[in-house]
């Protein structure tokens, strides 16, 4: 028997990851500074790691319920509220997750199967079309355009539905072009989904970070709360990425549904970081506003940094990533993500990694120190002076 | 406008530019909000976070604990200035509870140290007591860690 004969056709057609290269050259060198990944710099709040230390001490080591313990749905289901102004019921409106990834999962797991479509906005999160694929689904990819600013129009959204599209993803704030989208943006969006039967995915993994204003979520529109899946965490808001913490709102048919899959596949997620988590909704304001200024500071030194380079980098409002374009020194996304990790020792990400329409920009994260922006940004100032 | 006070605090090596860039203000106006918070002694130094330890130089820290008689129509404010005047002295506050004064001397032995507590704060006539606290190390100070031997320890992943 040959092992990789028995493997499902469509797991061997998920491509490798793009960027994974990049990250085994890393590990072999010096001295990189690393705008490279996906997560908060920051650690877990103290108050917030010690509210998870104090349950293990007290011996809550045990499965919480299916869909999380109550009282953490209790404190989301108030969140949402005090945040987003959306209301969802604590007992059958809320699932706990491992982490948002867990819901876009689930989500789509509940929702596609072949012959359905997904409409999927692109740069974004690789998780997308990798689970619609893996449901048998079929990706309708809209390709985002940086005059737009990344953001979702709804010309395009018109042109990309079709009798078969089941479910339309709407991930922002965005990773990884930092676009956000405001309430007048979403209003025609809503337009658009409104009258139609299919579910909107709103990934909201971000919404904290969003530096102009508040988050505005889809779901808040009149006649959206029961079409849309809201799927948000712990991760980014909270520094928290280790723990695997997130949660879905939604319909109570959607989340029983859901739930299914989740009691099977995962059993609960992790008690302790349960107990962390309501620690961070009820006392992590403060910890959140210090770092979402910071990150604001960086998201400032970047796209200015970028700028006087004389790169086109669009003000990107939300997440902690900066989206410059690279068209103009000539190099393919790759080939310069490559270079200057070699050259500069500064990893940044080809923007091809989140989608074809990726190409010719690039992924830079300020999940990392002032300090190190500062010096990533002469050495890319550099990089673009000795290739141009 | 608060934000620079912030921003200074954590490092205050950055530049105007820099600063600027930072907050979204023009470089005019954060000049301008710096020279007013110094003008208001809002801002009353610039100062570099030393870690002694890490150098040659032998120096001791003690923290002081004072007990003293208030003076009459001066309060503790009187006595406190004959205090904090003497350059050893580096930081002095007026505390509630059990005593009145914590005074923070630096000196470069732990004798020097002693010598200026009996020769020059304990003979004051309005100081009744003084407890000698030695630092003995230096774990966090003006919020920053000492010896943060923490690095990046996130790992590579595709996300």
């Amino acid at each position: 028997m040959k092992p990789e004969k028995m493997i499902l056709q469509k797991i061997l057609d998920i491509p490798p990851s793009g960027i994974r290269k990049y990250f085994d050259l890393l590990n072999e060198m010096k001295d990189v500074i690393s705008l490279g990944v996906g997560e908060p710099d920051f650690t877990t709040p103290w108050n917030v790691s010690e509210a998870g230390i104090y349950s293990l001490e007290k011996g809550h080591t045990h499965y919480s319920s299916n869909s999380g313990m109550l009282k953490l749905r209790e404190t989301i289901s108030q969140y949402m509220k005090r945040k987003y102004n959306l209301d969802y019921e604590a007992k059958n409106q809320v699932l706990v997750t491992v982490g948002g990834s867990e819901g876009i999962d689930l989500a789509l797991r509940t929702l596609v199967g072949p012959g359905d479509e997904v409409i999927i906005p692109e740069p974004s999160f690789v998780a997308y079309q990798g689970c619609t694929k893996l449901t048998g689904a079929t990706p309708v990819i809209i390709n985002l355009r940086a005059e737009d600013q990344f953001k979702l129009t709804p010309e395009q959204l018109e042109k990309a539905l079709s009798p078969r599209t089941k479910v339309v993803i709407i991930p922002y704030p965005n990773n990884p072009t930092g676009a956000i989208m405001n309430s007048d943006e979403l209003s025609a969006i809503v337009k658009i989904l409104k009258d139609k039967d299919l579910i909107v995915i709103s990934d909201e993994i971000y919404a904290e970070l969003t530096y102009e204003g508040k988050h505005v979520s889809i779901a808040g529109f009149k006649g959206m709360k029961d079409k849309t899946i809201v799927i948000n965490g712990f991760s980014k808001a909270f520094a928290m990425t280790g723990w695997r913490l997130g949660y879905v709102c939604g319909h109570t048919s959607f989340i029983t549904a859901m739930n299914k899959i989740h009691q099977y596949a995962i059993m609960c997620a992790p008690t302790t970081a349960q107990h962390a988590a309501i620690e961070a909704l009820t006392n992590g304001d403060a910890a959140v506003d210090e770092m979402v200024r910071e990150y604001n500071r960086r998201r400032r030194v970047l796209v200015d940094g970028f700028r006087k380079m004389g790169l086109d980098c669009f003000e990107p409002l939300g997440a902690f990533y900066v989206f410059p374009s690279i068209q103009k020194t000539g190099l393919s996304s790759e080939e310069f993500c490559e270079k200057l990790l070699l050259t500069e020792k500064v990893l940044v990400v080809p923007g091809t990694a989140f989608g074809e329409v990726g190409e010719g920009f690039i992924r830079v994260s300020y999940a990392s120190s002032m300090k190190n922006i500062m010096e990533a940004l002469k050495r890319i100032k550099r990089f673009i002076s000795v290739i141009t | 406008m608060e934000e620079i006070l912030e921003i200074l605090e954590k490092n205050s090596r950055y530049t105007m530019e820099q600063i600027a860039v930072m907050t979204g203000k023009s470089e005019e106006d954060v000049q301008k909000a710096i020279e007013k918070y110094e003008k208001d002694e809002v801002i009353v130094g610039y100062t570099t976070l030393v870690n002694w330890d890490k150098t040659g130089k032998e120096s001791v820290v003690a923290m002081i604990e004072v007990k003293l008689t208030p003076q009459r129509g001066e309060g503790f404010d009187k006595v406190a200035e004959r205090i904090y005047k003497f350059p050893e002295v580096k930081s002095c506050y007026l505390m509630s509870g059990s005593y009145d004064l914590t005074v923070i001397i630096e000196g470069k032995t732990i004798k020097e140290v002693a010598l200026f507590v009996a020769e020059k704060l304990a003979p004051l006539e309005s100081v009744l007591s003084t407890a000698t606290h030695f630092v003995l190390k230096k774990y966090k100070d003006k919020g920053t860690i000492f010896e943060d031997k923490s690095q990046d320890k996130r790992e590579a992943i595709f996300i």
